[in-house]
């Protein structure tokens, strides 16, 4: 199963995803903001990573740009967590090199359905 | 597998509601510092957006459908402000205030599965829809209707960019999506590739062309594309001519949730979970050590037996300090109700009012915080009523037109002080003896102490009586306060100076689990006696005891004269002697009166873990809880307060509290 690198500064947010996720056997780390995101991936390889875009310290998307410089991460995918009403923050997303996005408000029936599509 | 969504409920309402007082406390202060940096108030104005769009974002994953249009609505202004397209003037702050109130409503409503008072809601929504419709730039309508087109077979021509794979995003993924949804024919396109030299293994050089065949959407293919459509040529056509036009389904209506939720839960710092970790960790080790020792125990094995009893010692202690630590909160959980409060209600009264908050980051425990955090408004609402005068009277007084209330909290070995202080008018002493004295509190003619006056607005029906205004009059008097903090293990008093304000003080247990004691032995009993309470202990002699004409008995303690309290008669038991001079007696002190308790021995001093009596039988004067000693006995915790007040029951009818001729009457004030 997967490590999972889940970044968002609510914790009803982080709750779900990890508990979701270790439901299916994943293994997920949770991180409060981008900057503690950063530094928990510069310690170790993630399978994917999972980013709130709104946060404080250090937004998702730069938390993607930043991401892609380390050479561990260039190829990892990394799902940024936007609502419908953000078209704007998905393409600043993709172009920081975001591999795709999760649209909330969302269920865990379809967050499971993207991370097994996204893991393949 | 199935996820049960409502069980993340209580995080969401929890993180809501710490969302919405930050939320409060950062528009306050917007408001009352108009001219902050720029910077500070971006970054304000960036933290509030995030609470609506969390409350927004978790509604609308819990189904909590109003509460998900409202914040969407509050969160639409919200961006216009931050993204500068209007400014944060007090019409728009009144009316982000007015949001939270009404998100706390509908917070509420959704965990209790209760009604809102629609109608503030209503009113809010209809003012941010106005304001929406009056936007600097209104975005364009989202289109409603969209047209789905389907066909029985499509063909795609998928070329992606070079450097897709530097998105995490790979063209195999596509192609396990696409054979999900159909047959599929792929045809590989390897023109683009290079020379084996310049072939670069992280760059993409294919192409494909694909046939789908089956009754499929095209939403169904763009979604599977909807990642990569920068990152590509892509080229989608349907083969077959059958095609469908539909209408955009309607999406499911959500609901407000069926949650019923009780009890309370607590948010509580990872790192204090570690160390409680850590402490159970070290506390297994302890006890297989323990086990080790004693599986062959010979008498040489008494030092190791004795280090592991220590070591045990300290284990126990750190895991019940660790646990405690878990149960406190910092009271600004409590003090951060209190901007907004003294804002409206200074505004409401004409009063210009600075709060100063001083040691918000004081730990007391859940309960206590919730418990005195009623007292606590009903005491500032006092202040702001009574207390502060009106800018023209504090102007004709010569003082500053903006008064203050200060609330401050700081610890102080096992508990926490609060200080409440105005610099309002202070007490009206002279009402409030009238008053004493009509209702029979107070003998006529009574000459008192100011301490003693300090006490009579703790009375019963003295500090209810001019506060029927519509703010502080609640029917609540400072009796009712006093009874709460006493409840608690805890007192308040009061001081004042007419004309420069008024000072309560309030004293409270840091936790209401464990207390400090001192054991008492009386007959073939032991009592606990709280620390708090014991000012010392005499010895006295049969000489130093007068008996009072009511029955009652005192003996004389430097200029006083304080009661004697015999815990054998209050409780019925048999003493090992009746004589006062084979036993000690411990002085206490509670709510300003002190009394001496005549017991036969002091054991000593001893942390006890509190049990509540009246959850396990009924409430007794006079005992506060019980607890369970080491040898498995149970005890009685005594309760000063109520000792004494049974103390002076039995020795004076209750009017003589006041009557202090027994008492140095040097420094009384005389009010008539």
């Amino acid at each position: 199963m997967a490590t999972i690198l889940t970044v968002d500064d609510t914790a009803t947010m982080r709750q779900m995803i990890s508990f979701t996720l270790g439901s299916v056997g994943h293994q997920v780390i949770e991180a409060t903001d981008g900057a503690e995101a950063l530094e928990i991936a510069r310690g170790r390889k993630f399978d994917l990573v999972i980013a709130d875009v709104n946060m404080p310290n250090m937004d998702g998307i730069s938390l993607v740009k930043n991401l892609r410089t380390l050479p561990d991460y260039r190829f990892t995918p990394i799902l940024i967590l936007t609502t419908e009403s953000q078209d704007k923050k998905r393409q600043e997303g993709r172009t920081a090199g975001a591999t795709g996005w999760i649209v909330k408000p969302f269920n865990p029936e379809q967050l499971l359905t993207v991370v097994k599509k996204v893991l393949g | 597998m199935v996820i049960e969504l409502r069980q993340f409920h209580q995080t969401f309402f929890d993180e809501s509601l710490e969302g919405l007082a930050n939320m409060e406390s950062s528009l306050l202060r917007l408001e009352s510092h108009p001219d902050s940096n720029a910077l500070d108030v971006r970054e304000m104005l960036n933290a509030i957006f995030r609470v609506v769009h969390s409350i927004k974002g978790g509604s609308g994953t819990f189904g909590f459908g109003w509460i998900a249009d409202f914040s969407h609505l509050l969160e639409g202004l919200l961006d216009d402000l931050r993204e500068g397209r209007r400014t944060p003037d007090k019409p728009i702050l009144d009316l982000l205030l007015r949001s939270v109130d009404c998100l706390r409503s509908l917070l509420d409503a959704a965990r209790t599965n209760g009604t809102v008072d629609k109608r503030p809601v209503e009113e809010v929504t209809l003012a941010l829809e106005d304001l929406r419709r009056t936007s600097a730039e209104g975005e364009p309508l989202e289109t409603t209707e969209k047209v789905i087109v389907s066909a029985t077979g499509w063909r795609i021509v998928f070329r992606p960019t070079a450097g897709i794979f530097r998105s995490g995003n790979d063209p195999l993924r596509i192609m396990r999506e696409l054979k999900r949804l159909g047959e599929m024919k792929v045809r590989c396109d390897f023109q683009a590739l290079p020379a084996w030299r310049e072939f670069d293994p992280e760059s993409c050089y294919l192409g494909w062309t694909i046939e789908l065949q089956g009754d499929i959407s095209r939403p169904a293919i763009d979604e599977v594309f909807a990642w990569v459509i920068d990152d590509a040529l892509l080229e989608i056509s349907p083969i077959a001519a059958s095609v469908k036009v539909a209408q955009g389904e309607a999406s499911a209506e959500a609901s407000t949730g069926g949650v019923k939720l009780h009890g309370t839960s607590l948010r509580i710092a990872t790192h204090k979970v570690d160390t409680l970790m850590d402490v159970v960790g070290e506390l297994v080790i302890t006890h297989t050590m323990l086990r080790q020792t004693a599986t062959h125990f010979t008498s040489e094995d008494l030092p190791q037996l004795f280090a592991g009893l220590s070591l045990l010692e300290r284990n126990v202690r750190e895991l019940q300090e660790s646990v405690m630590s878990i149960r406190l909160l910092p009271i600004s959980f409590m003090f951060s109700r209190l901007p907004r409060l003294v804002r409206d209600i200074g505004e409401q009264l004409g009063k210009r009012v600075e709060l100063r908050l001083g040691g918000e980051q004081t730990e007391l425990d859940k309960t206590v915080i919730e418990r005195i955090s009623d007292p606590i408004l009903h005491m500032v609402r006092n202040s702001l009523d009574h207390g502060i005068e009106s800018p023209e009277e504090r102007r004709a007084a010569g003082k500053p037109e903006m008064g203050y209330i200060r609330l401050e909290a700081k610890q102080k070995g096992g508990n926490v002080i609060i200080e409440i202080e105005d610099d309002g008018r202070g007490l009206p002493y002279d009402k409030i003896l009238e008053r004493a004295m009509s209702t029979g509190a107070v003998a006529p003619n009574t000459r008192l102490t100011p301490e003693q006056l300090n006490e009579i607005i703790f009375l019963p029906g003295i500090s209810t009586s001019e506060s029927v205004t519509d703010l502080s009059g609640r029917g609540v008097g400072l009796d009712v306060v006093r009874n709460n903090v006493r409840g608690l293990g805890g007192n308040v008093e009061v001081s004042s100076r007419p004309g420069h304000g008024t000072r309560f003080v309030m004293r409270l247990p840091l936790t209401l689990a464990i207390l400090d004691g001192l054991g008492l032995q009386v007959g073939a009993q032991t009592y606990i006696l709280p620390l708090v309470s014991i000012t010392e202990s005499v010895r006295l002699g049969l000489e130093d005891i007068q008996r009072l004409p009511g029955g009652g008995e005192v003996f004389a303690m430097r200029k006083d004269y304080l009661p004697l309290v015999r815990l054998h008669h209050i409780f019925g038991i048999k003493p090992r002697s009746e004589d006062v001079s084979q036993g000690t007696v411990v002085v206490i002190e509670a709510d300003g009166s002190r009394a001496g308790l005549f017991v036969d021995e002091i054991l000593g001093q001893q942390q006890v873990v509190i049990k509540s009596l009246e959850t396990h039988y009924r409430r007794i004067d006079g005992i506060a809880a019980a607890t369970i000693l080491g040898d498995g006995t149970v005890a009685l915790i005594l309760d000063a307060g109520g000792l004494i007040r049974l103390a002076h029951v039995n020795a004076n009818p209750p009017v003589a509290v006041y009557d202090t001729t027994a008492t140095d009457s040097a420094s009384g004030t005389t009010l008539h």
